[in-house]
């Protein structure tokens, strides 16, 4: 489990930047996208009163979900003190979860969100914008070259997007590693899941790795800086690729982030 | 000689049998209403000793309703041993209906026997559960007057038994008058085996009766033609002298100690099958059909041998069994008997058994469980206390009952042997658990499951709660499993999902004795085609291995240590601990002999601590994170059964503060709080105890979902609630022995002061067998960023840190093996090596 807890107060992490449609994005290792132009700051996913959600039909799930994924986004908020911030859909597990959060974590999410232009884009978790909270709700949100939208929408440029709460297994010496992840390909980036009971999607899922036919880069979120790693291109295209070579040997084994299911 | 009663009387004679002494001393136990434990080995009438009380009761005065309940670990055993009964009881036309009910009974016939109870059932733990949490229970076991818990050995100690003995306190209270029998093996701790049946959880309360084995069982040591391997478990080199002893007997058992053996020796076997000798498998993966016909054909005896792992050590005879080989170590001697007893099941002679040990350290240790075979000393664990987990299913199940009084329940709860030491604490907590999460923050009030009446009876709130409860009854929480089905073809087995994700499409394993080629996945099914190229590979399943047992560990030290007791040893083996009297020394029988040499670059050290592999892992574990601590570098470490191996990049010195006992202190406590083992303990307790479900009504969920769901919820509860009850119980499980780590704190205590440190200058000849051992350890969780970034920076080597992905990767591709488990072919490259004492900390 990547070590992203609350107490990462010193914010030592280093941000990694990639270019999307000419602009400069940065990547945070917590999991956040900043756009430094626009002071814009992007989360995605994060699923809250996803616990209580659970203990609606029965399964009495540790209650401290919101909690902890507000302990995890407010220093990141303080930060980089953006002008505005996205919500990039899902950021509530049911349409009814905003109406069920405490009365602590309401105060400290609309404290913290005080002075800030607020977008929630809607998810297909949260089709409706929340009840008494700050900002405009929108579908989704286009600012220059760029579109911030839930669902990302194939051959799509200039597109960040979240939903698929992408997780990425990285080959280690001592085994594989599997973390959340960002995946771009210069063309979009989409954003990992940020909610404290939100799983992954391995990038081999067609799912993900539809999206990104020429391959990719997927950067691991780490305790302090994220590990970037190349995603495979599909199949088919390195089968291409390795006959351009016109090499007589063995194929180049297919590598960078494994296919699995998972 | 007594006689029974006719019919019994008769029916005896017509088969030219008397009753056997144990038989009639449980008839007397019975006519004293005294519970009762047998402990007898295998082979000695113990089930039908069991029964004949009742069916003597039942042949005196016919009655209607549940008369005698029976509890067996295994399905199959409770639908045979029916099958069994139902002969005699129509021989003699007993008015006396025998049924099973376990989860393959069909509803129809559930409800009936609801209806109108069979005078006696035969079922298994989970079963008996759910249908105490009937409302209609109290009438369906009000008349029950007898409760046989069948290889009750088999049973106590492990969260089945836990819930069995919940089961029985309930049984107690709904029917005061039922007499216990436990039918057993014989067990190193037969008192810790009576509390645990007693219904006051004292073990006075249970006579104990037991039978001797008549004789000593004969041992063969079989090693292989030529060199004795060095390492390696498969034993697979005595192949050839296996097939022969097989092909000179009439039904041989080839015992095994793990799934993957059972492939490969049974693979080994066909190789050299000339004769085309009917040779069988079975294992536990697969598929219950198969195993079923192998069963079957071992009674009829259409079969020369059986390649079998544990899942034929229990249970009853298939056929006239007269050589059970046992291919690798026996870990333990208790196993070995059990295993030994499979073969000629008549008490009065003697058993034969041919032990194949696979490497020296094996021949070692088959003559030491040899030698306390012949001693007749047994090993084993007494039973641990009962789960927290298996507490909050039964209290919930309960409450599904009918409305109970947490005074009352507690009290009922702690007469089982299992749960005499539950505090009031804990069962409070337990309870509040089960009502509404038992958070400190009281979000769920309006979603709770149990609410309290004025008179402060809890009762369960609503009828999806039950039917949730019904779905998840249970205390075996599978690893993910995914079904291997052929293509156009039937399901022949199982594989653990994580070694599906190892596959390629085109690999091929081997699995049921044939090569299966992977060609894609399905939900919840791998579609395989017979055939393929390559070498196959082997299924591995996770916790298969057995450790060594602390006693056999015990004689194994006391062998090497006493040359005088070598005589047993064969040739090679004792010239190979003559050259290490040589070369180094002999590990000592009390103290502990720790080896540190150069080789490669690297430095070793080898400690001699014979306390299994489990408790070895957790214990290179421990010592890495003070090597760490203390600059050494440490850069992995293996464990065997034997002795814990690590290398690091400088000397290690100051042998004394690595062994001291306080590295159980604050490296433990960082080891414990990211291990996988304890999220992995979380992750039963959480199901057994209902916070996760295994289904839910109406969306099944997939196991891998279930581990991921866990590992969250552990760090979020880890965080807000470190005193949560199940935090507590996970932690209570983890240092229950699951990690082994009472081994290492008696390990620790005895060779303090007495270890003695070899500094030599190449690696000794006991050492050999750990250099070569599979399954090394690099690192735990902690150092996972660590890691990343050395990938990371192979990567960016490779790719010259082009953002162009696409363009450079053909070059990337080659860098990086397929299955992700190790990069350690480029391991000799300089850089890695001077950043490797960082990765063991992360």
């Amino acid at each position: 489990m990547a070590p992203r807890g609350a107490e990462d107060g010193d914010r030592l992490m280093a941000a990694a930047p990639i270019h999307i449609a000419g602009e400069r994005l940065m990547l945070d290792p917590s999991g956040v996208l900043h756009w430094p132009a626009r002071r814009l700051l992007c989360v995605a996913d994060l699923h809250l009163e996803k616990g209580s959600a659970f203990a609606a039909r029965g399964q009495l799930l540790p209650p401290y979900d919101t909690r902890e994924t507000l302990a995890r986004l407010l220093p990141v908020l303080r930060l980089y003190a953006p002008r505005r911030i996205v919500f990039l859909g899902d950021s509530f597990h049911d349409a009814a979860g905003c109406t069920r959060l405490a009365a602590a974590d309401r105060a400290a999410l609309v404290q913290a969100l005080a002075g800030i232009e607020v977008t929630w884009i809607a998810g297909n978790h949260d089709p409706a914008p929340p009840i008494g909270l700050p900002g405009t709700a929108v579908d989704d949100l286009c600012d220059g070259p760029l579109t911030f939208r839930h669902i990302p929408v194939p051959r799509a440029v200039g597109e960040v997007a979240g939903h698929l709460h992408p997780r990425a297994t990285a080959p280690t010496r001592a085994g594989a590693v599997a973390r959340p992840c960002f995946v771009s390909d210069g063309r979009r980036v989409l954003l990992p899941a940020f909610g404290a009971y939100t799983g992954g999607l391995d990038t081999a899922d067609p799912a993900i790795a539809g999206l990104f036919p020429r391959g990719g880069r997927a950067f691991l979120l780490g305790g302090q800086r994220l590990y970037s790693f190349p995603l495979a291109p599909r199949r088919s295209s390195v089968a291409m690729k390795v006959e351009s070579h016109g090499g007589a040997g063995a194929l180049p084994l297919l590598a960078g982030i494994k296919l699995r299911n998972g | 000689m007594r006689t029974l009663p006719e019919p019994f009387a008769g029916w005896f004679a017509a088969r030219g049998w008397t009753p056997r002494p144990h038989q009639l001393a449980l008839l007397d136990a019975a006519t004293r209403g005294e519970h009762v434990l047998l402990l007898a080995p295998t082979g000695g009438g113990k089930t039908l000793a069991g029964f004949l009380p009742s069916l003597l009761d039942l042949a005196r005065t016919p009655r209607e309703g549940l008369h005698t309940l029976y509890v067996s670990p295994l399905k199959a055993l409770a639908v045979d041993i029916a099958r069994n009964l139902t002969a005699p009881v129509a021989d003699m036309a007993l008015p006396i209906r025998i049924e099973t009910r376990t989860g393959d009974t069909p509803a129809n016939r559930r409800a009936r026997q609801r209806e109108t109870p069979p005078q006696m059932l035969l079922t298994t733990p989970e079963s008996l559960t759910l249908l105490l949490s009937l409302p209609d229970a109290p009438a369906f076991f009000g008349g029950l007057r007898a409760i046989i818990v069948d290889e009750a050995h088999a049973l106590a100690g492990t969260k089945r038994g836990d819930q069995l003995a919940l089961c029985m306190s309930r049984l107690a209270a709904l029917a005061p008058g039922a007499r216990r029998v436990g039918l057993s093996a014989t067990v190193a701790h037969p008192q810790a085996l009576r509390a645990w049946l007693s219904p006051t959880a004292r073990p006075d309360d249970v006579r104990l009766v037991e039978t001797k084995g008549g004789a000593a069982p004969v041992f063969d040591l079989q090693l292989p033609e030529g060199r004795l391997p060095w390492g390696g478990h498969m034993g697979l080199a005595s192949a050839p002298e296996i097939y022969r002893r097989v092909a000179d007997a009439r039904l041989t058992i080839v015992f095994v100690n793990t799934r993957a053996q059972a492939e490969l020796v049974f693979a080994a076997l066909w190789r050299l099958n000339e004769d085309a000798l009917p040779i069988g498998m079975h294992h536990g993966s697969l598929e219950i059909g198969l195993r079923r016909k192998v069963e079957a054909a071992m009674a009829e005896g259409r079969l020369r041998a059986v390649v079998a792992t544990a899942s034929l050590d229990l249970g009853i005879d298939w056929g006239d069994v007269d050589q059970v080989i046992q291919v690798g170590a026996p870990k333990g001697v208790s196993r070995l008997l059990q295993r030994v007893g499979r073969a000629n099941h008549r008490m009065d002679e003697p058993s034969r058994a041919v032990l194949v040990p696979a490497n020296r350290f094996e021949v070692v240790e088959c003559v030491a469980a040899t030698e306390a075979v012949q001693a007749g000393e047994l090993d084993g664990e007494a039973p641990r206390p009962g789960g927290l987990d298996v507490l909050a299913q039964h209290v919930l199940a309960m409450a599904c009952c009918a409305p109970f009084h947490p005074d009352a329940l507690f009290a009922e709860v702690t007469r089982a042997g299992a749960y005499a030491a539950l505090t009031r604490r804990d069962f409070d907590d337990v309870v509040r658990f089960v009502e509404d999460g038992g958070y400190a923050l009281q979000a769920y009030d309006r979603f709770r499951k149990l609410f309290r009446d004025a008179e402060g009876m809890v009762h369960v709130r609503g009828t999806a709660v039950a039917r949730q409860l019904r779905m998840n009854l249970g205390t075996i929480v599978e690893t993910p499993l995914l079904k291997v089905r052929l293509r156009g073809g039937g399901v022949v087995g199982e594989v653990e999902e994580w070694f599906v994700s190892t596959l390629e499409p085109g690999d091929c394993f081997l699995f049921g004795g044939q090569v299966l080629k992977y060609e894609r996945i399905e939900p919840a099914a791998v579609i395989v085609s017979r055939g393929g190229d390559g070498e196959p590979r082997v299924p591995v399943y996770a916790g298969a291995r057995m450790p060594l047992t602390t006693h056999l560990a015990a004689r194994v030290r006391a062998i090497l240590s006493d040359p005088r007791r070598w005589k047993h040893l064969p040739e090679p083996v004792q010239e190979w601990l003559r050259l290490q009297r040589l070369k180094s020394e002999l590990p000592p029988r009390d103290g502990l002999l720790v080896e540190t040499f150069p080789r490669g670059g690297k430095w070793f050290l080898v400690a001699y601590t014979f306390e299994g592999r489990l408790a070895h892992q957790t214990l290179g574990m421990l010592v890495t994170k003070r090597m760490d601590r203390m600059g050494l570098g440490p850069l992995g470490y293996v464990g065997t059964d034997y002795v814990l191996c690590i290398w690091s990049a400088f000397e290690p010195r100051d042998i004394d503060t690595l062994f001291a006992e306080d590295i159980l202190g604050d490296e433990m406590e960082e080891w414990l709080a990211d291990s996988s083992m304890l999220r992995r303990t979380f992750r039963n307790i959480a199901t057994i105890a209902g916070l996760l479900e295994k289904n839910h009504p109406g969306a099944e969920k997939s196991g891998r979902q279930m581990t991921m769901n866990s590992d969250l919820i552990y760090d979020v509860l880890r965080r807000h609630q470190p005193d949560h009850i199940l935090l507590r119980a996970t932690r209570a499980e983890a240092a229950q022995g699951l990690t082994d780590v009472a081994r290492i704190a008696a390990l620790l205590a005895r060779v303090k002061g007495r270890i003695r440190h070899r500094v030599l200058d190449r690696v000794s000849p006991l050492a050999v067998p750990a250099l070569i051992e599979e399954g090394r350890e690099w690192v735990a969780g902690g150092a996972q960023d660590a890691l990343l970034a050395e990938a990371a920076a192979l990567v960016a080597d490779a790719t010259d840190g082009a953002e162009h992905f696409a363009e450079t990767l053909a070059e990337v591709t080659d860098t990086l093996p397929v299955r992700g488990t190790s990069v350690a072919r480029d391991r000799r490259r300089s850089k890695w090596r001077r950043a490797a004492p960082k990765m063991v900390t992360g």
